[in-house]
């Protein structure tokens, strides 16, 4: 795949991609019609369009919808190589949909100088499959202490400024960098918990964790945090992105600054959505995820956030962990799971299908807002758009194996579980990644 | 088929004993009545049997005990089996070896039963999911120490005759304690009343949810309690800002001969040990003629008799099972 990544080659033949359902939130399309792929774009939607020198891919049946936008996920890549790989992680992300992801900085080092982030670009664009934007450190070595190069990370071709896995701790930090931000018109985006609160914490501080004897990591870790930001995003006029937000607390805040046009977005991830603490059952460590899984009433309060438009974006938050990191004790176990290949498939199963959301709605939390958040190309089917496609089965019927995943890691909670709706063909810039189901 | 399900079982069904929870009403009145036949060998002038001869057990133990590994080694000894102790700081732990390498060595080694102790909750878990020899908890992190509790129930039920229906209050630092939890579910499971006490700190109110009746003032803990089981004060407590000071926590919460009588007038002092005299527990109150703790640990090795003899007859089942089947 030499023409994968970011730095497209040829420009491929044309695609006519017949009678799917086409359902595109940002030009307000939802019916059954045809889109045209041209030199790498769309060029076309409508109904019976001629197919011309095309090759004609048939969709009665299908959802065709913008590739999904994964704004969050670890490729691992430098350094934890044997965990997973930009070219294994995108070819997970293909499989499971998505077209262009962000990169989490957390890597081995973090992608904290401009040199990082133009490193992994090249590395995408040779090994990738799907685009990849990097996501750029808020601080030097992740630390907390010194802010990294936020001008010359953007310049690199960061899209956002996160150091994701921990929360930046001092506040002036944070007001600071906001402020950068704002300048450098670059989302900040956190991964609320406050350290201290969460202390030795390893699952949702609750019945279960009491139960289990385990610490446990309290929603208010994730509130307190959350309330700075907003205070000092307001202040700073920045954009705030709060990463994986969990709790019904926070929720609200985050509803309440919105309905007074504070700018800030969030994300939610499928396993926050449909597993709660109950899952950790006997210390199983495919369970063990920050911010933790958390009881039914703040599981249920995301839902309610997803449905009501408080949560923006569904993101994965693709952890991929070998099983070193995994099969020990669980309070010494490592914190993730893979999630890119099942994320689909869990989000119609919790929000879909119940009715708590449409199939458009859906689409929007996928493709069109994460991409909207992050100012990224794509996103949409209106013509001229990248020709980046998700064309996926909301009925198909599977059971998770984690054996036949493309990801390197096989961390999932969900192996075995029986699921429906998968991803048919995955297309990047007008060139089939996934066909039928299997990576081209 | 229909009357499995109402026989009452003749072993423990489990390979493993890592908690209370995974037990029935049932098995833990056969460990209880077990371990009545099994204390008699304690009386004989030979004492042992051969119940569990040509079978290791391993005590792995990464925390410091000296009661519980002396107990379940000679509960071993007792049935005939073949002991050998591994405490962290001989082994191969402070090398590096993960947890499942040592379990794997062992079993390779063609060990019975492991008796572990660890500083993690749910460490023993994670050995019995990949080991073939039966795991036995003796205290893993926060979580649970089942043999403690199947003692206590023991103990209990042995002085007053019954458990059904008594009122047990626990008394310190609940969150911490792993004696408290396993506790709670086994006087639960058996029909009594659980009541937790200590400083909000140390008892968060979501411990309801579990069943028991949280309190954090002692006198309504105490009024009309039959056992009252004090645990121990861990020092360190106060440094992490979860009680103000040593002395403030035991002006309202140390069991003193005053306060005892806030209870039944027979009320039973009960403590897993080692104590703090004169912080947790007065001196007086840990001597006094109600005080069982001495009982708690002679009833120990019977229990533990009778957990080891009752593990190794539902292998014994398993293994018959599985040649009739092939």
């Amino acid at each position: 795949m030499s023409a994968g990544g970011n730095g497209r080659a040829t420009a491929p033949g044309g695609i006519l991609i017949r009678r799917g359902r086409v359902i595109d939130p940002a030009s307000g399309v939802d019916g059954e019609m045809d889109v045209k792929i041209e030199n790498g774009k769309v060029a076309q939607t409508g109904a019976n369009l001629d197919p011309g020198g095309c090759s004609v891919v048939e969709a009665k049946g299908l959802v065709v919808a913008p590739g999904f936008v994964d704004i969050h996920v670890h490729l691992r890549e430098p350094g934890q190589e044997g965990e997973e790989t930009i070219a294994t992680g995108t070819r997970a992300a293909a499989l499971g949909g998505v077209t262009a992801l962000v990169a989490m900085p957390n890597t081995v080092p973090p992608l904290d100088t401009p040199a990082m982030i133009a490193y992994v670009l090249s590395r995408a664009a040779q090994d990738g499959v799907v685009r990849v934007y990097p996501a750029g450190c808020i601080s030097h070595e992740r630390k907390g202490e010194v802010m990294a190069d936020l001008a010359g990370l953007r310049e690199a071709g960061a899209v956002v400024f996160t150091d994701d896995g921990n929360s930046v701790m001092n506040a002036l930090l944070v007001r600071r960098a906001m402020t950068n931000a704002r300048l450098l018109a670059t989302p900040y985006a956190e991964h609320a918990e406050d350290e201290h609160l969460v202390d030795a914490g390893v699952m949702h501080e609750g019945r279960v964790s009491l139960k289990l004897g385990l610490a446990g990591r309290s929603t208010l870790a994730e509130d307190v945090i959350v309330a700075r930001d907003l205070i000092l995003a307001e202040a700073a006029g920045a954009h705030l992105h709060v990463m994986h937000v969990t709790s019904k607390r926070s929720l609200e805040m985050i509803r309440e600054a919105k309905a007074r046009k504070v700018t800030v977005t969030c994300e939610a991830t499928p396993h926050h959505l449909v597993l709660t603490d109950e899952a950790v059952g006997e210390f199983d460590t495919a369970a063990k995820v920050y911010p933790p899984l958390r009881s039914e009433e703040h599981r249920r309060a995301l839902v309610a956030g997803v449905k009501d438009g408080t949560v923006d974006a569904i993101v994965s938050d693709h952890a991929p962990h070998g099983p070193l990191e995994k099969e020990v004790e669980f309070a010494q176990a490592a914190t993730g799971m893979v999630g890119l290949e099942t994320m689909l498939p869990l989000v119609l199963e919790v929000l879909v299908r119940p009715g708590e959301i449409g199939l458009p709605d859906l689409v929007r939390l996928l493709s069109t807002s994460p991409a909207r958040i992050l100012r990224l190309p794509g996103g949409t089917l209106a013509p001229g758009s990248p020709a980046d496609l998700s064309i996926f089965d909301p009925e198909a019927a599977w059971t998770v194996d984690p054996r036949t995943m493309a990801s390197k890691s096989r961390n999932t909670p969900f192996a075995g579980r029986k699921v429906r709706g998968r991803v048919v063909h995955t297309i990047v810039a007008g060139r089939p990644v996934v066909r039928d189901g299997a990576l081209v | 088929m229909a009357g499995a399900a109402t026989a009452k079982p003749d072993c423990l069904a489990a390979k493993d004993l890592l908690g209370i929870e995974p037990l029935s009403r049932d098995e833990i009145q056969l460990v209880l009545e077990t371990a009545d036949t099994l204390s008699d060998v304690a009386r004989h002038p030979i004492k042992k049997v051969p119940a569990l001869r040509g079978r290791t057990m391993v005590n792995l133990f990464y925390e410091a005990s000296t009661r519980t590994r002396t107990s379940f080694e000679l509960a071993a000894v007792r049935l005939s089996a073949d002991v050998v102790n591994i405490s962290v700081q001989t082994s191969s732990v402070v090398k590096g070896e993960t947890l499942l390498d040592t379990a794997r060595t062992l079993e390779a080694m063609s060990v019975d039963f492991i008796v572990m102790r660890h500083g993690s909750s749910g460490a023993p878990h994670t050995l019995a999911r990949n080991l073939k020899a039966s795991v036995i908890n003796a205290g893993d992190g926060q979580h649970e120490h089942p043999t403690q509790a199947l003692l206590d129930l023991y103990t209990v039920r042995q002085k007053l005759g019954g458990i059904e229906g008594k009122t047990i209050t626990l008394v310190g630092d609940i969150l911490h304690s792993r004696v408290a939890r396993s506790n709670l579910i086994a006087f639960t499971k058996m029909g009594a009343k659980v009541r937790f006490c200590g400083p909000p700190t140390l008892l968060s109110d979501d411990f309801s949810t579990l069943g028991a009746e949280v309190h954090h003032d002692l006198k309504t803990a105490l009024a009309g309690a039959d056992v009252i089981y004090v645990l121990r004060l861990q020092f360190e407590r106060h440094r992490m800002g979860l009680m103000p000071s040593v002395k403030a926590y035991t002006q309202r919460y140390a069991i003193t001969p005053e306060r005892v009588k806030w209870a039944k007038s027979d009320a039973l002092i009960m403590h897993p040990g080692p104590m703090n005299r004169g912080v947790e527990i007065a001196h007086e109150v840990a001597d006094a003629p109600r005080s069982v703790i001495v009982d708690q640990v002679a009833n120990g090795v019977a229990v533990r008799m009778a957990v080891l003899y009752l593990l190794e007859a539902g292998r014994t089942k398993r293994a018959a099972a599985a040649g009739g089947a092939s």
